[in-house]
């Protein structure tokens, strides 16, 4: 028992050396960008990166922004890894996929409209004609995924469907791959009131898009979740599935509407994915899936608003992170480690937290 | 197709004759299922372009290619599906017959008639823009190169005759099916084997048998074919003899004492405690995996090269995974790690560290940093929920690649253009191992693949081996029995991460370059697959599973006996987890223990049914099994 509590210590040594070293690079690269901002020509500035550029406000507020936009796609991606975390308490490695087939279906359909005309004439309709499908064919590979891949591994060790889930990632990447070939899918030009900054803030209108399209669809999960009868089942079984079947809860019902509204929300994502960034490839799905991933932990798995601060969170970090703290300390190329700085962020979460900020919603067996 | 489920069936063919049922008296909806099910499947294949891609190919000469095939054995598999009937204990077995015959056919059919709908389809309407395959060489394809009218109806009827094989498959005594089976799967190995066989009777100076073999354009000839089957049923049909035969017995009861008189004697080495009989038969294998690679060519030494470099990867991994139950999806930054400090201290093209030093001695290095590179993922990670530390260490194999990458660390590693002019292996100046030379890497991966055998072997049956598996089976439990599951959880990752870092040596040494591409996260996903296919934590299954799926459909970046499917090895890589996992989730050669932990819950009920059946038993003197009971 001695040698156990021992060899615990030294691991925990270890890890609490992480933690500072980890929280020493954060707060140094953080000062030293704090110092050129106050005074670019500070040694203090300078000492780590000598030609260091200075962020204008503008260019801060721009990354904001930008970062918000992505994180508010990153929890919509989020709230289907935490619906299923929270109901089958297994990761579904596969739902950044689902997220890419909604792109990819997105980027089919408008291109198909702006061809036939519509896009221009008649945006609005058109964007919630794209939107509407995409939720439908995600929310359909959602459902088929569940059934096929899933459902048959009820109640088996949970890393067994999280392996099984890996395969369907991998299967989904590349059934779009073969069928719908390696290149690049493009979304049609936004109209011109969206592209240009607007007057209110200097914002791109598309981000502000973004963000309004996130937040109708946050608010009509909420009351889904929150208002309804399915709701109301959805959280009890995410509490107890065997006492939920006792109440007269059809759990297998249950569980295939919570992938189905995950997919829904994944393919919210998708499109605002084409709005950001109007491009798409079969790999699209897998880094957008990790970081909703990580914003889900983030913010509490399990938890729904949890996973749409995370996803903020996420968004944010992994938009100034680069710039703020590696760029200060002389990291050349910074926006090339935005990846990395993304992993690192989740793996720095679960160091620190790894019941995210603001707390986990699992049943009380998963807890461990 | 022989039954693949833990717990076959119980055969109740010993009591009262099975009732029969009337031709049309089938399961309706089952059968729709499977016809769309099956339709789907089939226009899948079609439009993913495999048909038209795998037409080069030929198999069987003049009549099958590869293309075809492709559109064969779904129909066989779904038909042969919609036979299968579980039958429980205490209930009615129906006799197989014709009405399965029918199933299957109508199943097939309904299914091909998808791929009748799709070449209707391609003739009148265009969605070429997002369906790439939805090409006028497909239709060309589907329909034989004539008309529409043509292409329309044959597939049904293809369909029908392939679903009847695979429904009568049942009907069939088992002899005969297993034999059908294992015929069909050994005319494709043949096909499939081609390079390799015309390669070693070219080292064996026989080149006219594959010459006989084999037609101009890679397939079997049509007689080589036939040969192929009636050699495939003489073998079998000889081997049931000799099975059948009372002189087997004996030789089986004196290998039997052979084993128990060498088993328990722990005083002598490992080695000698084994068996006569697996000690002679380790010895032949060994010499003849020691002799082979001198009668192969190139193009065979060079694939089992690749394979050999897996089987070292897998065998890695399965310390991590298989041993200790450690889902560990990041393996590929210890193979990263090997490479790129062999790279680094051998190439003279590296940016940094000018005095070059012998591989041997970098190999030591990398060694080393592996080693710290396992102690520095594992220890952050150790603590927690399996699910979370698997997509952690994912992040820590994304991360490497992105760093080797980088800009920022291009002053080492060279970012994307790689570090090349990595030198050979200079073995005491006795032999140059040279990427050019493949018989030479494949004689230094096997050294390397025996020892990590050796080293697994040992590992497996030593103090920490039986800790990692009490770790696997249930840590809390291990942790209070005394095991020490922290340090025994980072000795599964360092030695992992040791056994990565050779293979990541050899391939840089055997390639001449590395770059940060070769280390994608898609590397660590087939070791894993490799891994599960074979059987986690036993090593014969391990090397099993790298030699069949390496072998034929290749690694991330190697091709395979099949290079054909290099567009599709993932799509099947993918594929084959799911498969795995729902089906038979202990791998193709599982280790008896994991087996155990996996279907717990059957073993438990099924001992608890024995222990029912024992009391009844024993209440009823003996009579009346199978009734009462669910």
């Amino acid at each position: 028992m001695q040698l156990t509590t021992k060899q615990r210590t030294r691991v925990d040594w270890f890890l609490t050396v992480l933690r500072v070293i980890a929280f020493l690079v954060i707060g140094a690269g953080f000062l030293a960008f704090v110092a050129q901002a106050i005074n670019s020509d500070n040694p203090f500035a300078r000492w780590a990166n000598p030609d260091a550029i200075n962020l204008t406000g503008e260019q801060l507020q721009g990354l904001v922004v930008t970062g918000l936009a992505q994180g508010a796609m990153y929890g919509l991606i989020a709230l289907g890894y935490s619906m299923v975390y929270g109901v089958l308490g297994f990761i579904n490695f596969a739902h950044g996929e689902v997220f890419m087939v909604g792109a990819m279906t997105g980027a089919i359909t408008s291109s198909k409209l702006a061809e036939a005309g519509y896009w221009e004439s008649s945006f609005v309709l058109c964007l919630l004609l794209v939107v509407v499908l995409s939720m439908v064919v995600c929310t359909v590979t959602a459902v088929i995924m569940e059934r096929v891949a899933y459902r048959p591994l009820r109640g088996k060790p949970r890393l067994i469907p999280l392996i099984t889930s890996i395969g369907v990632s991998f299967f989904l990447q590349n059934c779009v791959l073969v069928l719908l070939g390696s290149t690049v899918k493009s979304y049609p030009d936004l109209p011109n009131w969206l592209t240009d900054k607007r007057t209110f803030l200097e914002i791109q209108g598309s981000k502000i898009l973004v963000l309004v399209v996130a937040a109708l669809a946050m608010a009509g999960l909420w009351y889904l979740v929150e208002k309804t009868k399915t709701g109301k089942a959805m959280r009890a079984v995410a509490e107890d599935a065997e006492i939920a079947s006792l109440m007269g809860i059809d759990v297998n019902r249950i569980i295939v509407k919570t992938f189905a509204v995950g997919g829904a929300m994944a393919g919210v994502a998708g499109i605002l994915w084409g709005l950001l960034f109007r491009s798409v490839v079969h790999t699209t799905g897998f880094l957008p899936g990790i970081k909703a991933f990580s914003s889900a932990v983030v913010g509490g798995i399990g938890n729904l608003g949890g996973s749409m601060a995370g996803g903020l969170t996420i968004g944010v970090a992994e938009s100034l992170g680069p710039l703020m703290i590696l760029e200060p300390l002389g990291v050349s190329g910074p926006s090339q480690l935005r990846d990395a700085v993304a992993f690192a962020v989740l793996i720095i979460v679960l160091l620190v937290r790894p019941s995210g900020i603001f707390g986990e919603r699992l049943p009380s067996e998963e807890r461990t | 197709m022989t039954e693949t489920g833990y717990f076959p069936a119980t055969q109740g063919a010993t009591e009262a004759p099975a009732p029969r049922r009337r031709l049309l008296d089938q399961d309706w909806p089952k059968l729709l299922r499977a016809g769309a099910i099956l339709a789907v499947g089939q226009v899948f294949i079609a439009l993913s372009g495999m048909p038209v891609t795998f037409d080069r190919r030929l198999l069987i000469d003049p009549i099958l290619s590869l293309g075809y095939l492709s559109l064969l054995w779904l129909p066989l598999v779904v038909s042969y599906w919609v036979g299968r009937e579980q039958v429980l204990e205490g209930m009615t077995a129906y006799a197989k017959g014709g009405r399965d015959v029918l199933a299957g056919a109508m199943t097939a059919l309904l299914g091909n008639a998808g791929l009748a709908l799709l070449v209707v389809g391609i003739t009148h309407f265009d969605i070429r823009d997002p369906l790439v395959n939805w090409s006028p060489q497909l239709l060309g394809i589907l329909e034989f190169e004539e008309s529409v009218w043509l292409g329309a109806l044959i597939w049904p009827a293809i369909g029908a005759g392939t679903g009847a094989l695979g429904g009568g498959l049942h009907w069939a005594s088992s002899r005969i099916s297993r034999t059908t089976v294992i015929v069909l799967l050994s005319v494709f190995g043949a096909a499939v084997l081609e390079s390799v066989i015309t390669d070693l009777t070219q080292g064996f100076h026989i080149e006219a048998v594959s010459e006989w073999l084999y037609g101009p354009k890679r397939g079997l000839t049509y007689p080589a074919a036939i040969v192929v089957a009636v050699a495939v049923v003489g073998v079998m049909t000889g081997l049931a003899a000799y099975r059948a035969s009372p002189a087997r017995d004996e030789r089986a009861a004196r290998g039997e004492g052979a084993a128990t008189s060498g088993g328990s004697d722990t005083t002598r080495p490992a080695w000698r405690r084994m068996p006569t009989r697996r000690l002679v038969n380790l010895v032949l294998t060994v010499a003849a995996i020691v002799v082979l690679p001198l009668f192969l060519g190139r193009l065979t030494n060079e694939l089992l090269a690749n394979v050999g470099l897996f089987i070292l990867l897998a065998l890695g991994l399965n310390i991590i995974v298989g041993l200790a139950g450690i889902l560990d999806l990041g393996y590929v930054a210890f193979f990263a790690v090997g490479g790129y400090s062999v790279a680094v201290l051998t190439s003279p093209g590296s940016p940094r560290f000018d005095p070059e030093i012998p591989w041997f001695g970098a190999l030591f290095v990398a060694m080393l940093l592996a080693g710290l590179a396992g102690l520095f993922i594992g220890a952050p990670v150790i603590r927690m929920r399996g699910d979370y530390l698997a997509i952690v260490t994912l992040g820590f194999g994304e991360i490497i690649r992105v760093l080797l990458l980088s800009d920022w660390l291009s002053g080492t590693f060279n970012g994307a253009q790689g570090i090349t002019n990595i030198p050979g292996v200079e073995v005491f100046g006795l032999a140059t191992v040279r990427g050019f030379e493949p018989r030479s890497v494949l004689y230094l991966v096997l050294v390397f693949c025996a020892i990590a055998v050796y080293v697994s072997w040992r590992l497996e049956n030593s103090r920490i081996g039986r800790a990692w598996m009490a770790i696997r089976e249930d840590e809390s439990v291990a942790e209070a029995m005394g095991v020490d599951t922290v340090s025994a959880k980072l000795m599964a990752f360092v030695t992992g991460a040791v056994l990565g870092s050779f293979s990541g040596a050899i391939l840089s040494a055997k390639v001449g370059s590395v770059f940060p591409h070769s280390f994608a996260i898609i590397v660590s996903i087939v070791i894993l697959v490799v891994v599960i296919f074979g059987g986690m934590g036993n090593i014969p299954g391990v090397i099993a599973g790298a030699v069949v799926l390496i072998g034929i459909l290749g690694g991330p970046n190697q091709p395979g006996l099949l290079q054909e499917f290099a567009e599709y090895k993932i799509l099947i890589y993918g594929a084959l987890l799911v498969w795995m996992m729902i089906q038979r989730s202990e791998g193709l050669i599982p280790s008896v223990r994991r087996a155990r932990e996996l279907h717990i819950d059957e073993m438990n009920q099924d001992a608890w049914l024995r222990a029912q059946a024992a009391a009844d038993d024993a209440h009823n003197g003996g009579g009346n099994r199978g009734g009462g009971r669910p």
